[in-house]
């Protein structure tokens, strides 16, 4: 597993403060390319955080405070002048779906108009390109122009999906994605996590222990805003993972 | 003993009595306005009222000894240029400086712009009419070179600032009301502020907007003092925006203390009343249904 490619994302040394409270404690880690990487670790103890520092949509948090610093390709996001760009780097799935109130074709084809795509022929392809990607297409083809808040919620959060591939991101994070849906549903995202990981980097928040397990290479684990462990994932899902809450929380000890 | 709980629950019964009473007594209220309006009207409405004449003339002589005549057009052109006027103007300020406190400004900015104009819908009308008369009419007649500065353009700048606050603060309710994870998932996706805005919340937020808008014009329709001080009181329908014209409200405030009680002319003036109800209702009917609109979603 050891690759010599630099890391995609490099996060080093992260704090995040909300007012008083500390989110995250100095976070290290690294995302390797084209791998996907599980975080798991109970509420409140960061991981969303983490996600917003990555895509800087944790400048829209008021009362924010950012220490350290988080690489994407090698550029701190910090000094990033297009941020805007750096967003279109990174798709974002967030817990519950969230349609936007458009058709279910302007949903997706939303970020690509938004960044200069005008060409409908483009816009058709690529629409159909994602949704295919994330399983929906065989399901929506007929009925393109019927509002995306009308799916059901599995069918949202795979067009949210769809849509956050839709810029032909580098990075896919998915936080708690599954959280809404059945298991039957997340089971065909993972499918279709599987296919994407080949392609893609994947940083995969899940609130389903099991789900890291399942997906993901390396995994982390994150408590009260801290990196309590990193490392591969059968070494976190062992016996004896290098740390022992690590053991305790993955084998529902506490959490 | 059993008197004491036999009083109990009788004060139960009469608590409970009097405070349905309020609870419906704003619409015993309405009714009853509507009623005595109307019934006041209703005498010359049904016997020799000229329905004609009333809609589709411009002649006002309600006092006249050999040529009377109610005809409305005028003060209808009169109102409705007006409440345009202030709406041209009143919408995009309203619905800018809503989009600026819900999506752009820091959060004591945003109490301090949200008091501020709070404030402004607590001046009473009546003030409002006196800086139309003695501010900005010679104001108007310096810039324009009016004869006279109490005209469409006074009346709608006055009621324009009027109707800013409500357009503003539903306005704002409105682009409240869209949840923020549209916002979070749409600023993930690499878009700017000003593209979230026009594409998304707008969008989100049409039908409380459009409620906003249609509420600022019942209050312009509606409003009566102001304009009877700042527009310059010529029945006329008005070719440009530094003409005189008077409205239906200021009509019947100028007119009903001077028209004999039961006159064919008092009882004109309370047609036109109804005809504000119905014009105010519709307006404030259509709103409602609108903002339905945003909660059925």
């Amino acid at each position: 597993m050891v690759t010599s490619a630099p890391p995609i994302v490099e996060v080093a040394e992260l704090h995040v403060r909300y007012g008083r409270c500390a989110a995250l404690k100095g976070i290290t880690l690294d995302v390797r390319r084209n791998e996907i990487l599980g975080i798991i670790g109970p509420a409140q103890s960061g991981k969303t955080t983490l996600l917003k520092t990555i895509n800087r949509t944790i400048d829209d948090v008021p009362g924010a405070v950012v220490t350290g610093t988080v690489k994407v390709e090698g550029k701190d996001v910090r000094q990033v002048e297009d941020v805007f760009a750096l967003r279109r780097k990174i798709g974002m799935v967030a817990p519950l779906p969230v349609g936007l109130p458009l058709s279910i074709f302007d949903n997706v084809a939303f970020a690509p108009r938004m960044a200069g795509v005008r060409n409908r022929r483009e816009l058709a392809e690529r629409v159909e390109r994602c949704l295919r990607q994330a399983a929906l297409w065989d399901e929506v083809k007929d009925r393109l122009d019927s509002l995306g808040t009308k799916l059901s919620g599995g069918q949202q959060q795979r067009l949210t999906i769809a849509r956050a591939l839709s810029h032909d991101p580098e990075i896919l994070c998915l936080d708690e994605f599954s959280i809404a849906i059945d298991p039957v549903t997340t089971m065909r995202i993972e499918d279709v996590l599987k296919e994407l990981r080949t392609r893609i980097t994947i940083i995969l928040v899940t609130n389903l222990i099991q789900q890291a397990r399942r997906l993901a290479g390396r995994t982390a684990f994150l408590l009260n805003g801290e990196l309590v462990e990193l490392g591969r994932t059968e070494v976190i899902f062992s016996d004896n993972p290098a740390n022992r809450k690590t053991y305790e929380y993955v084998n529902g000890i506490f959490g | 003993m059993l008197i004491r709980r036999r009083w109990e629950a009788l004060t139960e019964v009469a608590i409970e009595l009097l405070i349905r009473l309020c609870g419906i007594s704003a619409i015993l209220f309405v009714f009853g306005i509507f009623f005595f309006v109307f019934r006041e009207g209703s005498g010359f409405l049904f016997h020799g009222f000229k329905f004609l004449e009333f809609f589709g003339s411009t002649e006002w002589y309600p006092t006249s000894q050999s040529h009377v005549r109610y005809g409305v057009l005028a003060l209808i052109a009169g109102t409705a240029s007006v409440t345009a006027l202030a709406m041209l103007i009143a919408v995009p300020f309203g619905i800018g400086a809503a989009i600026f406190i819900s999506e752009f400004c820091g959060s004591r900015l945003k109490e301090t712009l949200k008091i501020t104009i709070e404030m402004l819908a607590a001046i009473p009308s009546v003030v409002w009419g006196f800086i139309g008369l003695t501010l900005m009419n010679p104001l108007i007649m310096k810039l324009f070179g009016a004869p006279i500065g109490l005209n469409v353009l006074n009346g709608g700048l006055i009621l324009a600032l009027m109707s800013l606050p409500i357009i503003v603060s539903v306005g704002e309710d409105a682009l409240k009301a869209v949840p923020d994870s549209y916002r979070e998932a749409a600023l993930a996706l690499g878009v700017t502020r000003w593209q979230l805005v026009y594409r998304v919340l707008l969008p989100a937020a049409k039908n409380g907007l459009l409620a906003a808008v249609l509420l600022g014009v019942g209050r312009a329709v509606g409003e009566t003092m102001a304009v009877l001080m700042a527009t310059g009181h010529a029945v006329k329908i008005p070719a440009s925006l530094l003409d005189s014209v008077r409205t239906l409200t200021a009509t019947i405030a100028a007119e009903l203390g001077e028209a004999p009680v039961h006159s064919e002319h008092y009882q004109v003036l309370f047609i036109i009343g109804i005809l504000l109800f119905m014009i105010t209702f519709v307006v404030n009917l259509t709103a409602y249904l609108f903002v339905r609109g945003i909660r059925g979603k």
